[in-house]
C-alpha cells in the first residue's frame, strides 16, 4: 500500500470509528457519530460567554432599579446568580426536547443516552452536576488564591492544573465522555441539521454532448465521488478549476468545456456507475480498491 | 460505446417519488420541537408515525442505492430528530413529576442508606474531633474555622456579644454590618449547595475525596458548637443551628452518600460490567441529588427568613426537629409499592 493510500484508508478508518450502532425498535441502525472533543468546547464557550452576558445585563438592571446598593447587588448576583445559573441552564436545557443546551445546538451535538433509551432527569442531572468539578472546581482555586492570603499562588495555581486535568478525561476515550457522561450513562452526539440540497444527478443537456467512457470512470471510488460533491456544493471557482485540471489530467482530456460543467457531467456519470455497482453488490470504497 | 445508461431504477427517480413526505416531516418536526404537540392537529399527529416508518425505510433504501451524501445525511439526521421526538418522552410530563416526588426520589434516598450511615458517622466524627480538641484547648480555634466564617464568634468573644449572633438580647451587630447580611446569606446558600455538590461529584474518585471533605466540614462546625457551650449558650446555639441544620445537614450527608455509591460502585461493580453498573449507580445518584438541591432550596429559605425572625429556642427545635422528623418519614416510612 502506498503512503498515499494509506493516509486515505486512516481517513475513512477513522470516519467510521466515530460511529455508534445505535438500533432504533424498526430495525434501523441510525449509526449515531460522537461528537468532536472540538465541538464540545466550542459549544462549552459559547454557553459560558451567554450565561457571563445574561449576568452581566442581569447587573446593569439591577444598579438601573437600584436595588440595594450597586455594589452588594453585584455581589449577590454574581454569587448567588452564577451559581443557579450554571446549574440550572445545563440541566434545563438539556431537558428539552432537543437535549441540547444553546451552545450545543449552535455547533449541532445533543445528549442521547447510551443505551438508547430515553434520557431521563436524573441522568442530565448527574452529568450535569459534575461539570461543578470539571470546570468550576479550578475557577474556584484560582479565586481563592486571588481572595485570601491563606494559599499561595503558586498552590491554588497548582490546584487549579490538578482540577482542569479532570477536565481533560474526554480526550482520553474513544467515545469523548466527561466523566459526567460516563457517570450518567450518556454520549454527547452529532444532530446537526443537513439541509435536503438540489439533487446534482438531475440529467442536463451536457450529458448528451459531454459522455464519458467506462475506462474513464473507472479510475475513481466512493471516497473520490463524495469529495467531488463536496466541491461542487462549496462551488468555490478557484478549488473547482483545481479538481477539474486534475481530473482531466488523469483521465487524458483536453480542456474542451467550462469547468464546473466539465465536473458535474463527471460527477454525474460516475455517482451513475458506482451506484449501478451498488445495485450489484459491488461496491469500491476508494481509488484505490479493486474494481 | 457510452458508457451510463438512465438504469430502470435510480436514485433520483427515488428521491423524487420520496421527497414529498420528507418535507412534510421535516416540517411536523420542526414544529414539534419550537412548541408542544398541542400544536399539531389531530391528523398531523397521526401522519407522525406514519411518516416517521417511512423516513426510515427511504434511509435504508437511500443507504443501500444512492451515493449522494447530502441526500443521506438529511436522511440521517431526519430519521435521528424523528426517533428522538417519538420514542423519547413515553409519559405525561405531569405523571412523570408526580412519580418522581411520590416514589422515585425517596426510592433512592433508600437504596443508599449503608453510604448514607456511614457518611453521618464520618460527619459526627469530624464534629466530635474538633470540639473536644477545642474545648480542652481555645487555640485549636483557629485550625479549623476560617477567619471569614467565624464573624467574630471566637473563643475570646464576651457571652454577651455570641447571643447577639444568633438573635438573643441586645443586638450588637452595627445596622451596617446587618445590610451585609443578604450577601452573607446568600454566600452561605451557595457555599453549602457547592459542598454538597462537590461531595457527589467527587465521589468518582473512589469516595476517598467525599469522606475527606465531609469530615472536613463537620471539624469546621465542632470548634462553633465548643465555644458556645463554653459560654453556656450551648443549647440556644443548637437552636439556631437546628431551625435550618437539620434539613441542610440531611443534605449534605445524602450528596455525599450519592458520591460514595459512585465510589464504591466503581471498585465493586457486581455482577454488571463496570460501564452499566456506574451509569445505573450514576442516575440513582442523580435523583438523590434532586432531592438535595430541593432540601438546600428549603434549607436556605429557613436559614434567610424563618431563623431571623423566630428567635425562641424552643420553636427553633420543634421547628428544626418537625422538619427532620418529616423528611426521615419521607424517605424510609414503608410505603405501598408502585401501582
Amino acid at each position: 500500500m502506498t503512503p498515499e493510500a494509506a493516509a486515505q484508508a486512516a481517513a475513512i478508518q477513522n470516519k467510521r470509528d466515530k460511529r455508534r450502532q445505535f438500533v432504533t425498535p424498526e430495525g434501523v441502525d441510525l449509526e449515531l457519530a460522537i461528537a468532536s472533543s472540538g465541538l464540545r468546547f466550542a459549544a462549552l464557550v459559547i454557553d459560558l460567554t451567554l450565561l457571563v452576558l445574561i449576568l452581566i445585563l442581569f447587573s446593569l438592571l439591577a444598579i438601573w432599579i437600584g436595588f440595594g446598593s450597586g455594589a452588594e447587588a453585584g455581589v449577590t448576583i454574581w454569587l448567588l446568580g452564577f451559581f443557579l445559573l450554571r446549574t440550572f441552564w445545563f440541566i434545563g436545557f438539556e431537558l428539552g426536547k432537543r437535549a441540547a443546551t444553546p451552545g450545543k445546538r449552535i455547533v449541532g451535538v445533543r445528549v442521547v443516552a447510551r443505551d438508547g433509551g430515553r434520557l431521563t432527569a436524573d441522568a442530565v442531572i448527574a452529568r450535569n452536576l459534575i461539570r461543578e468539578l470539571e470546570i468550576f472546581l479550578p475557577f474556584t482555586f484560582l479565586g481563592a488564591g486571588a481572595a485570601e492570603d491563606m494559599v499561595g499562588w503558586g498552590t491554588s495555581l497548582a490546584g487549579a492544573a490538578w482540577t482542569l486535568t479532570l477536565g481533560f478525561f474526554l480526550l482520553f476515550n474513544r467515545d469523548r465522555m466527561r466523566m459526567g457522561d460516563l457517570i450518567a450513562g450518556t454520549w454527547v452526539v452529532q444532530a446537526g441539521r443537513a439541509r435536503l440540497a438540489r439533487d446534482l444527478a438531475t440529467a442536463s443537456v451536457a450529458d448528451e454532448t459531454l459522455r464519458f467512457t467506462d475506462a474513464e470512470l473507472a479510475v475513481y471510488g466512493e471516497f473520490e465521488l463524495q469529495e467531488l460533491e463536496r466541491v461542487l456544493r462549496t462551488n468555490e471557482a478557484r478549488v473547482v478549476t483545481q479538481v477539474a485540471d486534475t481530473i482531466r489530467a488523469k483521465i487524458g482530456r483536453q480542456r474542451l468545456e467550462a469547468d464546473d460543467i466539465f465536473l458535474e457531467a463527471y460527477y454525474r456519470q460516475l455517482r451513475a456507475r458506482l451506484e449501478r455497482g451498488m445495485l450489484f453488490g459491488k461496491r469500491r470504497a476508494d481509488k484505490f480498491a479493486k474494481e | 460505446m457510452p458508457a451510463v445508461q438512465a438504469p430502470a431504477f435510480s436514485a433520483s427517480r427515488f428521491r423524487a417519488e420520496r421527497e414529498a413526505d420528507w418535507i412534510i416531516f421535516d416540517q411536523l418536526l420542526t414544529r414539534l420541537e419550537k412548541g408542544s404537540a398541542s400544536s399539531l392537529s389531530t391528523e398531523e399527529l397521526l401522519r407522525l408515525p406514519v411518516l416517521y416508518r417511512a423516513t426510515l425505510s427511504s434511509l435504508s433504501i437511500a443507504r443501500a442505492t444512492s451515493l449522494d451524501r447530502a441526500l443521506n445525511d438529511h436522511l440521517e439526521s431526519l430519521a435521528m430528530r424523528g426517533y428522538f421526538l417519538l420514542y423519547g418522552v413515553r409519559e405525561k410530563r405531569s405523571a412523570r413529576l408526580i412519580r418522581f416526588f411520590t416514589q422515585d426520589w425517596p426510592a433512592a434516598v433508600r437504596s443508599v442508606w449503608k453510604e448514607t450511615l456511614v457518611i453521618a458517622a464520618v460527619l459526627i466524627l469530624g464534629i466530635a474531633t474538633s470540639w473536644s480538641l477545642t474545648a480542652s484547648d481555645p487555640r485549636w480555634f483557629f485550625q479549623f474555622v476560617p477567619e471569614n466564617l467565624a464573624g467574630g464568634r471566637t473563643p475570646e468573644a464576651s457571652a454577651e456579644y455570641l447571643r447577639s449572633t444568633i438573635g438573643h438580647g441586645k443586638a450588637l451587630v452595627e445596622d451596617g454590618e446587618r445590610s451585609g447580611m443578604a450577601v452573607f446569606a446568600s454566600y452561605l446558600f451557595q457555599h453549602n449547595s457547592r459542598i454538597g455538590i462537590m461531595s457527589f461529584a467527587l465521589g468518582f474518585a473512589f469516595g476517598v475525596p467525599t469522606l475527606l471533605l465531609i469530615f472536613y466540614n463537620g471539624l469546621s462546625l465542632g470548634p462553633m458548637l465548643a465555644v458556645f457551650a463554653g459560654k453556656g449558650l450551648g443549647v440556644d446555639f443548637g437552636g439556631w443551628l437546628a431551625i435550618h441544620g437539620t434539613t441542610e445537614l440531611f443534605a449534605i450527608i445524602l450528596a455525599g452518600a450519592a458520591g460514595l455509591k459512585i465510589g464504591t460502585t466503581m471498585v465493586f461493580p457486581g455482577e454488571m460490567d463496570r460501564l452499566t453498573a456506574l451509569s445505573r449507580a450514576g442516575r440513582t445518584a442523580g435523583k438523590v441529588m434532586v432531592g438535595v438541591i430541593i432540601m438546600m432550596l428549603c434549607a436556605g429559605l429557613l436559614e434567610g427568613f424563618a431563623r431571623q425572625l423566630i428567635t425562641d429556642t424552643v420553636l427553633r427545635y420543634s421547628i428544626g426537629g418537625t422538619l427532620l422528623l418529616g423528611w426521615l418519614a419521607f424517605y424510609y416510612a414503608p410505603r405501598r409499592a408502585a401501582a
